[in-house]
């Protein structure tokens, strides 16, 4: 079991979380294994959005324990947090890219700023391999987020969250508001980063297809906590009334339909 | 701790190897790239079964090198393999944003952008006023549309809530007006005349001009970052599919507010800042306040009021007018609303100070001096 102890990349124990007096999250325990890809599902206000803020240090816990690559994450000095952020990317819901930049500048920042002394010409030639590797077109690089559509945006902020070749990859609802091709690619190109590079992945998610296509196991949060967690086919063993309407719900079944048409 | 990047050439024969060694990892890459770029011998094949880790940057770096050198790759495991192939599938020419001009031509490129710009504004800012004159036309023949309700709640937001800062700027500037008068006219033995610069600078100039330059500040401000905000987040094309004209809702109620209040406003703050007058000659000078009233009354003909009065609706209608169509201007993204609102206060006071020009010599010309 020692092995495994070390496969845990985040650990999450006893979290609250709470705003005034609305709580969000109370005793929140959370495993995520190394090369995994965890779904995080949950209806809307389970706080799926402030879990990983807590997790990634932008919403300080009112209590609990928050450890990463088996350091905890919180109560650090900034150096200790920078080599920390080093080895994560984040991708927020809308992209979150620097308006004021243009999109391979906005990939550029990471790189600038964590490795100040990196050859300016190869500062370029990685962020345009990591544009087009987002699925982006290379003619992408020069245009201002402002230029982009949604889906756009989002590949350019995966593109920057790629931009350190990180170990660990957050994502807030990568292929919301995405067209079903568009998600479907987003889906594979998940996968298939995570499999060359080893990613693990944390990804909130609404989209059940996503689920099935690439989640190794999915973490439940309802009434405040982390109510399961495992496989879709462990999740369905399960009797509580929320996760078997999830997933047996009329949507729920047409993605089951959708994933075996496809084998 | 991982070792850094690094290589050694060997030579077998007539082919040349490259054999990597180390952590072909972001961090731990070091100069390696400047030294491949350096490097000119020609290569057969490059070597990756010593090395420790590879990443993305690794894979480019080795790829880039084996495309500009003709090489082969081997002694991969099949993700690193992967890798190579997502990189080498991503190798694409870099688009670089065109080269900037010779800096003649750019400033030459940016007078007329400007000049083309200020145009267009004017032109803008014309259209917008002419569409606020036929939304208020269609509401006078439809009472019905008129906003009520959003219209008083401006006046509060615009009027109420401003006679507090209003008031304390005016006082202020009634105090200083007196004692710098008083300081320049004791030399010529004329303290009394304080009285007349006091009361017929504040109605005839500085209590309407204040008042505009502050709730340009205030509200002009607050109406373009209001509209602003509101096109982003498509409230305002939201409205124009429910059949609401933003026009008649949003900008018609706040010009009206302002065009309204601007002369209430603008009165109030001239009687401040003669009660701060007369405060300053009771205290520095000894008249007695009864005194001064009786002065102001002899020496402020009734025209300086009505200078005041009729100046300040027109103040209120450019603010109004400006600041609600900066915000209509706002496109794209979050940058916009910051520089429209800015926009917004420039024009505004810009525009008023000219108009008072104008209306300095217009009154002048009339006779009422």
């Amino acid at each position: 079991m020692a092995g495994e102890k070390d496969d845990i990349i985040i650990s999450v124990r006893g979290l609250k979380n709470s705003f005034g007096e609305q709580v969000v999250h109370e005793d929140l325990d959370l495993d995520v294994r190394r090369g995994e890809i965890i779904g995080v599902v949950g209806g809307s206000g389970t706080g799926k959005s402030v879990l990983m803020r807590s997790i990634i240090g932008l919403q300080p816990p009112d209590e609990g324990e928050v450890t990463v690559f088996g350091e905890s994450a919180l109560g650090q000095d900034e150096t200790q947090a920078i080599e920390m952020r080093k080895r994560w990317g984040v991708l927020f819901q809308g992209g979150a890219l620097f308006s004021t930049l243009t999109v391979a500048e906005n990939v550029q920042v990471p790189l600038r700023e964590f490795y100040p002394d990196l050859d300016l010409a190869l500062i370029d030639e990685i962020a345009s391999y990591k544009i087009v590797m987002s699925g982006l077109d290379a003619s992408a690089g020069p245009k201002f987020p402002a230029e982009l559509s949604g889906g756009m945006k989002k590949r350019a902020g995966l593109a920057r969250a790629l931009a350190l070749d990180p170990d660990l990859l957050f994502l807030d609802e990568p292929t919301a508001g995405l067209d079903p091709i568009g998600a479907a690619a987003f889906d594979a190109l998940t996968q298939s980063l995570q499999k060359t590079l080893g990613l693990t992945v944390f990804l909130i998610t609404h989209d059940l297809d996503t689920l099935y296509a690439i989640c190794d196991r999915v973490a439940v949060l309802a009434d405040k906590k982390v109510i399961a967690v495992g496989t879709i086919d462990e999740l369905l063993a399960t009797d509580h009334p929320w996760i078997q309407e999830y997933f047996n719900g009329p949507r729920g079944r047409a993605a089951v339909a959708s994933t075996e048409k496809q084998g | 701790m991982s070792a850094n990047a690094d290589f050694t050439a060997e030579t077998k024969g007539d082919a040349r190897t490259l054999r990597f060694t180390g952590d072909l990892s972001l961090a731990h890459l070091g100069d390696l790239s400047d030294r491949l770029d350096a490097y000119e011998d020609e290569v057969d094949r490059i070597d990756l079964s010593a090395i420790e880790r590879m990443d993305t940057v690794g894979a480019w770096v080795v790829h880039k090198f084996a495309r500009n050198h003709d090489a082969a790759v081997d002694g991969l495991d099949p993700d690193q393999e992967n890798l190579i192939e997502q990189v080498e599938h991503a190798d694409q020419p870099v688009a670089r944003p065109p080269k900037p001009a010779s800096p003649f031509i750019r400033v030459l490129d940016e007078v007329g952008a400007a000049t083309i710009t200020a145009m267009h504004t004017l032109v803008g800012l014309l259209g917008f006023f002419g569409a606020t004159l036929v939304a208020f036309g269609n509401v006078i023949r439809h009472p019905r549309r008129f906003r009520f309700n959003a219209t008083v709640h401006r006046f509060e937001v615009v009027g109420v809530s401003a006679l507090g800062i209003i008031g304390l700027m005016s006082f202020l500037i009634g105090i200083v007006i007196a004692q710098q008068g008083a300081v320049q006219l004791r030399q010529f033995g004329a303290e009394v005349f304080t009285i007349n610069l006091v009361g017929r600078i504040t109605l005839r100039e500085l209590g309407v001009l204040m008042t505009a330059i502050m709730v340009a500040g205030r509200s002009g401000s607050a109406f373009a970052a209001q509209l602003g905000t509101m096109k982003l987040t498509e409230e305002i094309d939201a409205m124009r599919t429910i059949g609401v004209s933003p026009m008649e809702a949003l900008v018609l109620p706040r010009t009206l507010s302002a065009v309204l209040l601007m002369p209430l406003l603008g009165f109030y703050s001239s009687l401040i800042a003669i009660i701060g007058g007369g405060l300053l000659c009771w205290v520095s000078l000894g008249i007695p306040p009864v005194t001064f009233i009786q002065r102001i009354r002899e020496v402020v003909p009734i025209t300086d009021l009505y200078v005041g009065l009729v100046k300040a609706p027109v103040f209120g209608l450019i603010i109004a007018v400006a600041g609600c169509f900066q915000g209509m201007q706002v496109e794209a993204d979050a940058e916009q609303v910051g520089l429209r609102t800015t926009a917004a206060v420039v024009q505004a006071i810009f525009l008023v100070i000219v108009l008072d020009a104008f209306f300095a010599m217009f009154f002048t010309w009339i006779g009422w001096i």
